[in-house]
């Protein structure tokens, strides 16, 4: 007869598999590809040897490292103001809506169930030359010549990115307001404290884990971002991750992009690790 | 602010159903012809089914597999349980780029195909995140004396885990399912690195987005898909949040 512990086997390992097979191992090839020398698409049957070329070709390379670098910021600027903007959205769900609390969370997340391609191509179409905001502003007279620079470069990436997070941005820090407790609230009323005082210095703070995390949630996808600067982000807007992608594609040098994401895993996780210092991360565990 | 979020996507909704096939103001004509050339496009369509099948099996395995994970970790004091919760959550700090590359990669040095399994398996991979945090909130909130109960009573313990907690866990394993399946069917980044010749949906749409003549098909096809994972949506969201 099969007892408890006996039991957790056929519970634990198969997860422990399948992550180790279709994630571990992937992500550690990675690594011991990017140290392979080929410039091309690699045979697999040629023997491993170990190089940095591929290292010191990406570290010689300016415009690599200044996509990174500006990849980064975009994605910087784009979790902070998802997560700044979401706030209020999250405030109001948690403080204001009351019984109609779950009506506004329904209404949060159907734009985050609507396809992610279809809210890009809203603001590529939006955005355009021939597209509404510069049609609508032609037509009440605002401007007569289209505005080129709305789309195909970093600020329509920046911009369309932002929207498409704000929903998912507002989920984790709508948690830890509801988590809140009501009577710290009433306590600091109750020693004098204003509604601007008790927001910064009560709510906020307690807040601070949730905003943390939506942060960092709307951050590692983006910094990552290919799909929406080849859509709205023409070469201005080209960021890290399409050179990646590059790498797999016209230019094929598999070992190089390997090193080049390599480069992008180590500085994530890097900086999760800061952002695990700053939240308790055994909390949100338990 | 929630004004914000919706007018983009009310706009492109108009959009599909007016005769412009660029998005100018003042829109003129209704039309259901992107609709209707939509759902006679036999590519768009086998897409679209790719997309489903692969949901639906990436949304199967990451629920049961993250169904493993909750019950171990919640269940049980054993070495490598943080490890385990950790490796399940893992996924989620990896950028997408990094890990469809790596599956490429993984693929290719196996000499296996590019294809919908391909791209199914890496679904999994993100979707048991979500998977596991659902699961685990509600085996959490499960209370433990119901397992000893049923053991008391002279029940094996697989006998109660399928007896006694599946059955209550039910409407957060749907929930949980719904969850994957969307986060698959909508995914799009990893996909393409492993789309060989069938694609997904996105992966289809992405490719065919810059023939600027097929973007009012494609948006009503898209528009319909919509309906659909916000459905679904829905449902996983009452599921998820009913209470014994």
């Amino acid at each position: 007869m099969l007892g408890r512990r006996g039991a957790l086997r056929f519970l634990a390992l198969p997860p422990y598999v399948w992550l180790a097979v279709f994630f571990l191992v992937p992500l550690l090839l990675i690594v011991a590809i990017s140290f392979r020398p080929e410039t091309g698409p690699i045979d697999f049957d040629d023997p491993w040897t170990f190089t940095i070329a591929q290292y010191e070709r990406i570290l010689e390379t300016p415009a690599y490292l200044r996509r990174l670098g500006m990849s980064v910021a975009m994605a910087l600027v784009i979790a902070t103001a998802a997560t700044v903007l979401a706030y209020p959205i999250a405030y109001f769900l948690a403080f204001r809506a009351r019984e109609r609390a779950v009506v506004f969370l329904i209404l949060l997340l159907i734009p985050f169930a609507v396809s992610y391609l279809l809210r890009v191509m809203a603001w590529r179409l939006m955005l355009g030359g021939e597209g509404a905001i510069n049609s609508l502003l032609d037509w009440l007279g605002v401007i007569s010549a289209p505005i080129d620079l709305l789309i195909y470069s970093p600020v329509a990436v920046v911009v369309t990115l932002i929207y498409v997070w704000i929903p998912f941005a507002a989920l984790p820090v709508y948690a830890a307001l509801q988590r809140i407790e009501r009577g710290h609230l009433e306590a600091a009323a109750d020693l004098g404290a204003g509604p601007w005082t008790r927001f910064w210095q009560v709510t906020v703070p307690l807040s601070l884990p949730g905003a943390v995390a939506a942060f960092f949630m709307v951050f590692i996808p983006t910094v990552g971002e290919y799909v929406t600067p080849s859509l709205v982000g023409g070469t201005e807007g080209y960021m890290y991750g399409n050179i990646i992608q590059d790498f797999f594609s016209q230019a094929a040098s598999w070992a190089t992009g390997a090193a080049l994401a390599v480069i992008m895993l180590v500085l994530t996780l890097a900086l999760v690790a800061v952002a695990l210092r700053l939240i308790d991360v055994r909390r949100l565990a338990s | 602010m929630l004004l914000f979020l919706y007018f983009p996507i009310a706009l492109l909704f108009l959009f599909s159903f007016s005769t412009n096939t660029v998005l100018t103001f003042p829109l003129r004509g209704f039309t259901l012809d992107w609709y209707r050339e939509g759902f006679g496009d036999s590519a768009l369509l086998e897409a679209a089914r790719n997309s489903v099948v692969v949901g639906i099996g990436a949304a199967s395995v990451a629920t049961a597999l993250g169904l493993g994970v909750s019950i171990a970790v919640s269940r049980f004091r054993f070495r490598g349980r943080l490890g385990l919760i950790a490796l399940a959550g893992l996924p989620l700090i990896v950028p997408f780029v990094v890990l469809g590359v790596s599956l490429f990669l993984l693929f290719n040095l196996a000499d296996l195909p590019r294809s919908l399994f391909a791209i199914a398996a890496g679904h999994t991979v993100i979707a048991l995140p979500f998977a596991t945090l659902i699961l685990l909130a509600r085996m959490g909130g499960l209370d433990p004396a119901l397992e000893d109960a049923a053991m008391d009573l002279g029940a094996t313990y697989p006998i109660t885990l399928r007896r006694v907690v599946l059955p209550v866990m039910v409407p957060t394993i749907i929930s949980a399912w719904l969850t994957c399946f969307i986060v698959s069917f909508d995914e799009v980044a990893i996909a393409l690195f492993l789309a060989g010749g069938d694609p997904t949906f996105p992966v289809f749409l992405y490719g065919q987005l810059r023939f600027a003549q097929r973007l009012p098909v494609l948006i009503a096809m898209a528009v319909t898909l919509t309906v659909l994972t916000v459905t679904l949506t829905l449902i996983a969201f009452r599921l998820g949040r009913r209470k014994e």
